[in-house]
């Protein structure tokens, strides 16, 4: 028995020893997170590459066709109503998101009374599940019993009813402004917390040397606060561009597939339609954006650093 | 520079004013049409914006002629499972990512960050032939094992910032003291670090309470739906739309991530601005 334990004591002592090295115990601390993330991130990521590539329908495992799903894909023109829809939902929206949230945390950036309470009101929209805060605009933008097209009618703005959802135009703006609602405290608070750490005898200094308070913006808050605007405005193209649940709760891509995004799109033609090869490829034409973002955010945090 | 009374007012008081009412608006809506009863939402000759006939016949309906308790316990399910799973596995990894700083942390937290930014668009399609391929369609534990995937980078993220704030003597005194590593780690990082975490727990719980588009793609049968699918799919059939039942289930199964939220909006608020911040 004696020289088993003992075996087992040294045993256990050199392995309490391999904790000790910062390189071993690193690796194993990492390694369920990575795991995850390599089974259901990264293999998922390079399987949609190749599910392009590919005919498969749900529940049977397609053949290699090449590039003919883009090929057919770059040949049809609802494909290239939703890349037109999807720039513009994303750059429309992203530009009205900054713009209003940098103005909402500039006029929150000054101590008064409630202001814990104010801003967990303004995080509302972002916190709240976006497919419910949707069920309510598509009630408001209803054809016919509206609350916006009733005030306007009532006050006498206008003499006949929205059809918010019925036009493909009126429509891509209802989504435009159901999105903007909710990624405004995004800016909002990032941008706040960004502006609470500039130091306000800069300001001070400023005024003295007789700066007004456009100057005082554009020489001290802008330049100190675009670092962190980039970051933020990154991370909330690529959540916009990727968009899915507004659009899909809201129109479903309607009326006629003139709202669909590639996120939409793909999901109509691989889940309900069963098309997996088809919607993979569509929505890798995500990619390109994705990788632009990625790289200007490396760049920015990088300066950071 | 004091503000003159008028000064402050269009300076402060009316733009803060719009954007409330702006941000607010909706869920006012939600809450005015989940009291209305179906005659006074469809007729257009009574102000829409008071309810003039309050009633709770939406309530009923919600809770006893849809499953909804089932809907909100799958979302709670889902939602506290895949938070427990996402926070301890990127405890271990944020604390060796950020503490022990081994040969290849650097490039690991960049990835793991990476990974946070691909939209679960990208993802949806490949990962249904996964969980189709597992066995796993239909079932609520397809969402178990695939929220992590947003959840943990995130989470890393976060924690790595926290870990970065405790002084590094600490750990070292400790190890002078003959603690290992893991003592350290548990016995010294973690009580430090429990705001950090908290606030971790309670991002992941409101990000896999609210996620829609893998809950959508891969549940189809009505009593493994989680909330915000349930009432989008089976509170509107075919062209009728139940709007105050709707209304109501919406406001309701926003009260959990609301609590969540009202009790900890500070560490809300520094988990946001501290994930940007890094």
């Amino acid at each position: 028995m004696q020289p088993t334990i003992e075996k087992g004591g040294w045993l256990r002592e050199k392995f309490s020893d391999l904790l000790e090295n910062r390189h071993f115990l690193g690796f194993l601390l990492v390694a369920p997170a990575e795991a995850i993330l390599l089974i259901f991130l990264a293999y998922p990521f390079i399987l949609g590459l190749w599910l392009g590539f590919t005919d498969t329908l749900v529940g049977r495992k397609g053949e290699f066709i090449g590039f003919d799903n883009y090929i057919s894909l770059l040949k049809d023109s609802t494909f290239w109503m939703v890349t037109y829809n999807t720039f513009l939902y994303t750059i429309v929206a992203v530009i009205f998101k900054a713009i209003m949230g940098f103005a909402l945390a500039i006029v929150l950036n000054r101590d008064f009374k409630a202001k814990g309470l104010v801003r967990a009101i303004i995080l509302l929209p972002w916190i709240i599940p976006t497919a419910l805060s949707a069920i309510a605009f598509w009630w408001l933008y209803d054809s016919t019993f509206s609350a916006i097209s009733w005030t306007l009618i009532k006050t006498g703005l206008l003499n006949h009813k929205i059809d918010f959802l019925g036009d493909p135009t009126n429509a891509r703006l209802s989504l435009i402004v159901a999105n903007i609602w909710r990624g405004i405290p995004f800016f909002t608070i990032g941008l706040l917390a960004g502006l609470q750490t500039i130091d306000p005898t800069l300001y001070e200094a400023a005024s003295i040397d007789g700066a007004g308070a456009w100057k005082r913006f554009r020489r001290i808050t802008l330049p100190l606060i675009l670092p962190l605007m980039a970051v933020i405005t990154t991370f909330s193209t690529i959540w916009t561009f990727g968009d899915f649940q507004l659009v899909w709760v809201i129109t479903k891509g309607g009326p006629a597939n003139a709202t669909h995004l590639f996120g939409t799109l793909s999901f109509q033609r691989a889940i309900p339609g069963g098309h997996f090869g088809e919607g993979a490829a569509i929505s890798n034409f995500i990619l390109p954006i994705l990788v632009f973002c990625i790289l200007i955010s490396f760049k920015y945090l990088r300066r950071e650093d | 520079m004091r503000e003159s009374f008028w000064q402050k007012i269009l300076k402060f008081y009316l733009p803060l004013a719009l954007f409330i009412i702006f941000l607010l608006f909706p869920f006012y809506w939600m809450f005015n049409t989940s009291l209305k009863p179906m005659k006074e939402l469809y007729n257009l000759k009574l102000n829409p914006f008071y309810i003039h006939n309050p009633t709770l016949a939406n309530v009923k309906t919600l809770l006893f002629e849809t499953i909804f308790f089932r809907w909100m316990f799958n979302t709670f399910f889902v939602a506290i499972l895949s938070t427990a799973i996402s926070l301890s596995t990127s405890l271990l990894a944020a604390y060796a990512i950020q503490r022990l700083k081994f040969k290849t942390s650097g490039p690991t937290g960049l990835v793991i960050f990476f990974g946070y930014l691909i939209p679960p668009t990208i993802l949806f399609i490949p990962l249904a032939t996964i969980i189709f391929d597992l066995k796993l369609w239909d079932s609520l534990w397809s969402l178990v094992l695939v929220y992590p995937t947003f959840l943990i980078p995130f989470c890393t993220w976060l924690l790595m910032g926290y870990f970065k704030s405790i002084p590094k003597e600490m750990e070292e005194c400790a190890m002078i003291d003959g603690a290992s590593r893991l003592r350290v780690f548990w016995r010294i990082i973690i009580p430090l670090c429990l705001p950090g975490i908290f606030s971790a727990g309670i991002f992941a719980f409101t990000l896999s309470w609210n996620e829609f588009l893998y809950a959508l793609a891969f549940i189809s049968t009505t009593e493994s739906k989680t909330a915000p699918i349930g009432l989008v799919t089976e509170l509107v059939r075919g062209d009728v739309y139940h709007w105050g039942p709707l209304m109501t289930g919406a406001l309701f199964a926003s009260v959990p991530v609301a609590l969540v939220y009202s009790f900890f909006v500070e560490h809300y608020v520094a988990g946001l601005t501290g994930a940007l911040k890094e």
